[in-house]
């Protein structure tokens, strides 16, 4: 086996067609994305190479920064809210009762498409029949809120799906590094006399560092990417209100029949992920790898 | 990569890949055109697929369903070689898809598309098929004078109209009875209305306004009350938006929103969920185009005793405005398009011709829509609704097309945000008319 896997044949010949694959779909794509940003292209007609100048219209478009600030806003919410998923990973890792049911219900949700997850947020935050204001009403909320219609609110009102939506994706991956660690570790700590407290705080989370940062990568760039289930719940609206810069790639191309602006946002979208990633581990990045054995 | 992330790079990858195949030669991979190379097969007998297109589901729009595949199954009966699959979407999805197909050369042999504004990319695009031929031969006469025009540019049709529409307000007898309340004659009657409802707990007006359209009526039946039947197509015309009425007509819609005329979060509300509002009794008004009318006439999944008790009736006269009560807002809604780029342009042209007149026939029949084609209504027993919306048709004053398919496709997009931006009283009227002329000004 080890002989096949040094032939360089074999290795070109294994790795080639995930390669072609990976290359038709994603980098192909992307590189053309890049080139009709430069163009003006209504996505019908001949196209006009313009130079840079969709990327200078887009420094000054205010509704393209008003899109940016939200999915940052997605973004800081998404990575806060990783912590207490980290929290409900060490508690599950820990040898509680019912473990596997609590999985189970995190996981759900992830199971479910972004399409039917929007559907069923729909009925709940539906203005005078969804669960939601019923709920307050019989609370005796005198005025319930309109979630999805107030610009105020219609942020917020997206991010708990999202939030409900991939708990269990984050929870499953903490779960699964912290039930990596040698068990030994754990039990010589326990030996010297930490507590449970101590061990999770001083020895599993720091363990988990690396897994934690790529989750970190994995939430901004998600939020800032954001797209289906806002672009069925609202649309970006009201009035552009919970637009986000992928719904707003979204309207200029194909609503607005601007396809080289559109890429041009597209375009620039990547480069803000791209220098999201490489911020976020030059901020993380530690000297040394974490390790007790 | 976790599912979000993975559904946006599809959709990055999808765009730039629909792109990419726009420059090549393949019309794979878009999801859409199954229509097969028949390459050097024989000219007579050799079976041709045909695809179409359209925007009536079953859910919400059954009549016409129904239509579209009845007429679709004659024309397979009477042309043996001929296949037609049929593509369903809702309304919106409908017009994205549209977008998207054309961008890579791969439009429906036939579809659907809107007038004017719409489809004016396409048509510059060489993306429709001229049809003057069937014009001035099979369909000669056959169309309500004034339709086809909408459709035209520089004296060429490149869509065949199938409907026209009017936008009345419907409304629940039911709920009217029990307030006492008559069918306004004017603004004022109906701000009695509304304050009568409201002050009994009924949501007066049902609106969908996260699909803009819908709410693009309101602006549109204010605006020409106030300032008469020509002011909204001059507007668009000279791309000005600062006539004094344009912004009263805002403020009047502010008004209504601050009456509570409309139901609770309607900016959040589609235009399908606010109509099951009104489907269901909840809501005493709806304010939507005669392609409703089946709804309450002949669609049987709609209770009987629901559908006898909606009557329908006109927008009321502004005191001091200069627009009448027979100024409608509305147009020939939806068209048929050839795709210039049809691998059987010959059949796809003769399917068209078929399928509008036998639209012409059938909806006033069989779906109780109103067809862009001459109708005799005499001969044949019909819902009284049609009928009144029908004499209301042939005695209006005007029929003012709907702004957004007036205007060109960014304008249009602008003027759904402003439009929800007003009723959400994120904007001032003065600010409404004066950002609305700004992009109408960039002419795109």
């Amino acid at each position: 086996m080890n002989k096949v896997m040094s032939n360089k044949l074999v290795l070109t010949l294994y790795v080639l067609p995930a390669l072609c694959l990976l290359l038709g779909i994603v980098y192909v794509p992307i590189v053309y994305t890049g080139i009709y940003g430069l163009m003006e292209w209504n996505g019908i007609s001949d196209m006009k190479f313009i130079g840079l100048d969709n990327y200078q219209k887009l420094m000054s478009d205010s509704s393209f920064w008003n899109s940016a600030k939200h999915s940052m806003y997605f973004a800081i919410l998404s990575t806060a809210s990783l912590l207490p998923y980290l929290l409900v990973a060490v508690l599950l890792s820990g040898n509680i009762r019912g473990v596997n049911i609590f999985r189970k219900i995190y996981l759900i949700p992830m199971l479910l498409s972004s399409v039917a997850i929007a559907q069923l947020w729909l009925k709940v935050y539906h203005p005078t029949s969804g669960i939601l204001n019923t709920f307050l009403e019989s609370l005796g909320v005198a005025k319930t809120p309109a979630w999805l219609a107030d610009p105020n609110l219609v942020l917020g009102a997206l991010f708990i799906p999202i939030l409900w939506q991939y708990a269990g994706f984050y929870i499953l991956i903490y779960y699964a590094a912290l039930k990596n660690i040698p068990q030994s570790i754990v039990e010589a700590a326990r030996i010297d006399g930490a507590n449970a407290w101590q061990i999770a705080f001083r020895i599993k989370i720091p363990l988990i560092s690396e897994v934690i940062k790529v989750t970190v990568v994995l939430a901004v760039v998600g939020s800032l990417k954001y797209f289906d289930l806002i672009y069925i719940m609202t649309d970006g609206g009201p009035n552009q209100a919970s637009e986000v810069m992928a719904s707003y790639m979204y309207h200029k191309a194909f609503r607005t029949f601007d396809f080289g602006y559109g890429s041009a946002v597209g375009f620039f979208l990547l480069l803000i992920c791209l220098a999201a990633t490489w911020l976020i581990r030059k901020l993380t990045a530690s000297k040394e790898k974490i390790q007790y054995s | 990569m976790n599912r979000k992330s993975m559904a946006v790079l599809m959709l990055l990858a999808s765009l730039a890949w629909i792109l990419a195949a726009c420059g090549g030669s393949a019309n794979t991979g878009t999801g859409g055109n199954a229509t097969p190379q028949n390459g050097g097969g024989e000219q007579s007998g050799e079976q041709v697929e045909l695809h179409l297109m359209h925007l009536w589901p079953e859910g919400s729009s059954l009549a016409q369903y129904n239509l579209v595949n009845q007429i679709v199954d004659e024309f397979e009966q009477a042309n043996g070689n001929v296949k037609i699959t049929i593509e369903v979407l809702d309304n919106e999805q409908y017009k994205n898809k549209l977008k998207v197909l054309s961008a890579s050369n791969s439009l429906p042999d036939i579809g659907f598309t809107w007038a004017a504004g719409f489809m004016e990319p396409y048509v510059n695009g060489n993306e429709f098929a001229n049809l003057n031929e069937l014009l001035e031969g099979d369909l000669k006469d056959q169309f309500v004078g004034g339709t086809t025009e909408a459709y035209s540019f520089d004296g060429n049709t490149y869509a065949l109209p199938v409907e026209l529409n009017i936008v009345p307000f419907y409304y629940n007898k039911a709920i009217f009875e029990q307030y006492n309340l008559e069918v306004p004659e004017t603004y004022e009657d109906l701000k009695n209305i509304i304050q009568t409802l409201n002050d009994n707990n009924v949501t007066p007006f049902t609106l969908g306004a996260k699909d803009a359209w819908t709410a693009s009526f309101w602006y549109m039946y204010l605006a020409e009350r106030l300032g008469g039947p020509e002011l909204l197509d001059e507007a668009v015309a000279s791309n000005t938006f600062t006539h004094p009425d344009l912004i009263e007509a805002g403020r009047e819609l502010q008004e209504l929103v601050d009456m509570n005329a409309f139901i609770k979060g309607f900016n959040g509300l589609s235009n399908d969920e606010s109509k099951t509002e009104f489907l269901n009794g909840n809501v005493a008004m709806f304010l939507m185009g005669t392609w409703e009318v089946p709804n309450y006439t002949t669609n049987e999944e709609i209770p009987q005793e629901f559908r006898d008790s909606v009557g329908f009736f006109k927008f009321p006269v502004l005191e001091g405005g200069k627009g009448g009560v027979d100024d409608w807002v509305g147009g020939p809604g939806v068209g048929l398009f050839v795709s210039e780029n049809s691998d059987h342009p010959a059949e796809a042209k003769q399917f068209a011709s078929h399928f509008v007149k036998r639209w012409g026939e059938l909806s006033v029949t069989e779906a109780g829509v109103i067809p862009a084609t001459k109708v005799d209504t005499e001969t044949i027993d019909l819902p009284q609704m049609y009928i009144d919306l029908l004499n209301e048709l042939n005695v209006a004053n005007k029929v003012t097309l709907y702004l957004d398919v007036q205007m060109k496709p960014v304008a249009a997009e602008a003027h759904y945000n402003l439009v929800q931006a007003l009723l959400g009283k994120a904007v001032t009227p003065e600010e409404f008319a004066q950002q609305q002329e700004d992009v109408l000004q960039e002419g795109k």
